[in-house]
């Protein structure tokens, strides 16, 4: 028999082997620029006391997003507090912050470049499908090599997974925007950034805010992942529990991060949600 | 040499991969299927020329397909042609760079759409104010043409208000507004009723030739409605699989139809409704005048076998209707005249009356209808057998 292989994995490693010699300067100070960014995130939210912290949440909630949803917010975080997980939460809260921030920041502009060039669309999508099927694990171990252990490598791993969302929607959101509106801006004699600053993108806002709220919520997932590759916050508590095997610590953490997940949503769905009403006052 | 508003030459469109080949195809006369099937190449616009003079409503009609929308896209260039010319105000609009193209389409042409396509993240005010927005106009005087704009077509007070919560005919009017807002000389109306209620179009239609009375531009509008078109146009285009059949005014159309299409095209029309009593009338002879005897007048109703003929005075102003029995009465009397036997009760319209609104008069009335200009002058005659004789044969009544 004939001894065939593709040695990818050889390959792998020794592409990587070489990258890290090459770029390793480059990671270390984007790793340190990152971590800096990381830290006052956590430490803004850490700041407040807990108590003062919900309060505020609360009260911002209750005049700009929903009465309801802030009490309800209000609860959980005292839920939280009790289970003197609020540190562990905080921190989490702030990696998915800015892991959102961050998908945002590069997601948004690459899916309004694919909403305009059919060929930046098809080199865009596939990279797409490959980030967001590629089992986390394997990316996991280069954002440790290229990071090093910490939340730096998480928030790596955070702007793969959450960074599909984003692109995917922001460039559905404005080719999906009807050819008449677009016919009639050029007839006016718009230019292209006319029409999509003021006809496409803000058409395309429902949408855009459901890739928003994708996005927060892939980070949050990935930010629990994470913690294997120390990322800390309630997903280290998740993790602990089961190299413990201690059911009732996975229980908390695990409640955590539901917890977390429906207040992110919530605030996040609820502001999709009003620009679409802005958008549809048909009362 | 005048310059045309609209000058459009030897303009073809082809959707397809490759138009050039098509083109060349058209100009050694295959049809349209043939080139479908041989090249895959759909032909939006044939070999169309055409001159569309200032402050005149052309109308260009045609079935969905026929390529009227397309050329009328063509006009200011959302669809970009193959080939031809198409000359705006001398400019050629075909060879324009983009930045031109702008210019021409922010400041000469104002586009009216089906679907009314306004923005529904903007309100009405912010709608209309669009095309003056790309312009880079300051808000405050942007509003206020708007403003003016939106007053134009009765709807001031509803600026804060956004297009969902308009009926069609009013977010049309705003589509109206927004198109007229920076005053452009040509609109541009791609179906712009179509999309409407019967009866709420017929107002829109009204309103825009009443629109037209006082702004006086030049109008290429779109529809497939040949009633539309005969209302609205003064020179109507008629357009299948890419070419144009047949242009002219709207009574060329129906009483000279150049090809058979065409024919087929307006043969279901309500010609009621287009034909005035102008079109329809008889010369009016004979005639009688005031100084004539009746003796006279029993010989000319004699001699052509009616039973009344009109009296006039020597400007042709009517002074009445004399039945024959009445001119036998003034006969056995031994009157000279008959100016004292005359009906002067008799049955008049307006030239510009529309046929389907005689059509009343004509039941009740017994002898001839007078058509007579305001000052009551005798321009001719119709009788119900004129009527029918003109709605019967494609043979013109004049």
């Amino acid at each position: 028999m004939i001894e065939f292989r593709i040695p990818l994995g050889d390959v792998t490693n020794d592409i990587f082997d070489r990258l890290i010699t090459v770029i390793a300067p480059v990671t270390n100070a984007l790793s340190s620029s990152l971590e800096t960014f990381l830290r006052w995130n956590e430490t803004f939210l850490l700041l407040w006391p807990p108590l003062l912290f919900i309060v505020v949440l609360g009260l911002v909630v209750w005049f700009f997003v929903d009465k309801k949803l802030s009490i309800f917010i209000a609860f959980s975080l005292i839920f939280m507090f009790g289970l003197a997980l609020w540190d562990q939460t905080m921190s989490t809260l702030g990696l998915v912050i800015a892991g959102t921030l961050l998908s945002l920041l590069f997601g948004i502009p690459i899916g309004i470049l694919a909403s305009q060039y059919d060929m930046a669309e098809k080199v865009i999508t596939p990279i797409l499908d490959f980030m967001q099927t590629l089992p986390s694990f394997v990316y996991l171990i280069p954002a440790v090599i290229f990071f090093g252990l910490g939340k730096v490598a998480a928030l790596a791993a955070i702007l793969i997974f959450a960074l599909p969302p984003a692109v995917r929607l922001t460039n559905l959101g404005i080719r999906q925007v009807p050819t008449e509106m677009i016919e009639a801006a050029s007839a006016f004699g718009s230019t292209r950034t006319q029409i999509l600053k003021e006809v496409q993108l803000p058409l395309a806002m429902p949408t855009i805010m459901t890739g928003v709220n994708q996005c927060i919520m892939m980070s949050l997932s990935m930010s629990v992942i994470a913690a294997m590759i120390g990322a800390g916050g309630l997903g280290r508590e998740v993790l602990r529990a089961m190299q413990t095997v201690d059911i009732g610590l996975g229980m908390e953490g695990g409640l955590g991060i539901v917890v977390v997940a429906i207040i992110l949503d919530r605030i996040s769905q609820r502001i999709a949600k009003r620009s679409k009403e802005e958008r549809d006052i048909s009362k | 040499m005048v310059i045309e508003k609209i000058e459009i030459k030897n303009l073809y469109k082809i959707f397809g991969p490759h138009p050039e080949k098509a083109v060349d195809l058209l100009k050694s006369s295959k049809n349209k299927d043939e080139i479908l099937s041989k090249t895959k190449n759909v032909v939006g616009l044939n070999n169309v020329s055409l001159s569309i003079k200032s402050g005149e409503i052309f109308v260009v009609m045609g079935l969905s397909g026929s390529g009227k929308s397309t050329l009328a896209r063509c006009i200011n260039r959302l669809i970009e042609p193959t080939s031809g010319e198409i000359y705006i105000d001398g400019e050629n609009i075909t060879a324009m760079s983009y930045n031109e193209l702008l210019q021409v389409r922010r400041n000469k042409i104002g586009m009216v759409f089906q679907s009314f396509a306004l923005f529904p993240h903007l309100n009405l005010l912010d709608n209309v104010a669009y095309g003056l927005k790309v312009q880079g106009v300051p808000v405050a005087k942007r509003h206020e043409k708007a403003a003016q704009a939106l007053k134009g077509v009765g709807l001031s007070g509803w600026e804060k208000h956004y297009p969902q919560q308009l009926s069609g005919g009013m977010r049309q009017r705003v589509g109206l507004a927004r198109a007229l807002a920076n005053d452009p000389g040509i609109l541009l109306m791609d179906e712009a009723f179509s999309a409407l209620d019967p009866l709420i179009r017929q107002d829109m239609q009204d309103e825009l030739m009443n629109m037209q009375g006082k702004m006086n531009k030049t109008i290429v509008f779109i529809t497939h409605d040949l009633n539309e078109a005969l209302k609205l146009g003064d020179r109507i285009a008629l357009m299948k699989d890419g070419k144009i059949n047949q242009v002219g005014t709207p009574e060329e159309i129906l009483n000279q139809p150049a090809t058979k299409y065409v024919a087929r095209f307006v043969e279901g029309v309500d010609k009621t409704r287009v034909f005035t009593a102008a079109h329809v009338m008889k010369k009016p002879s004979p005639l009688l005048y005031a100084k004539d005897g009746p003796r006279v007048a029993l010989l000319r109703m004699n001699e052509v076998g009616i039973s009344s003929i009109f009296v006039v005075d020597k400007q042709k102003k009517i002074q009445g209707l004399l039945y024959a029995d009445k001119a036998a009465e003034a006969l056995r009397a031994g009157e000279d005249t008959v100016i004292s036997y005359l009906d002067t009760d008799y049955a008049k319209v307006a030239p510009e009356t529309y046929i389907s609104d005689m059509f009343d008069m004509m039941a009740t009335v017994q002898g001839p209808v007078a058509v007579a200009s305001p000052d009551d002058h005798l321009l001719g005659i119709i009788v119900r057998g004129t009527i029918f004789a003109a709605l019967s044969g494609g043979e013109s009544p004049l």
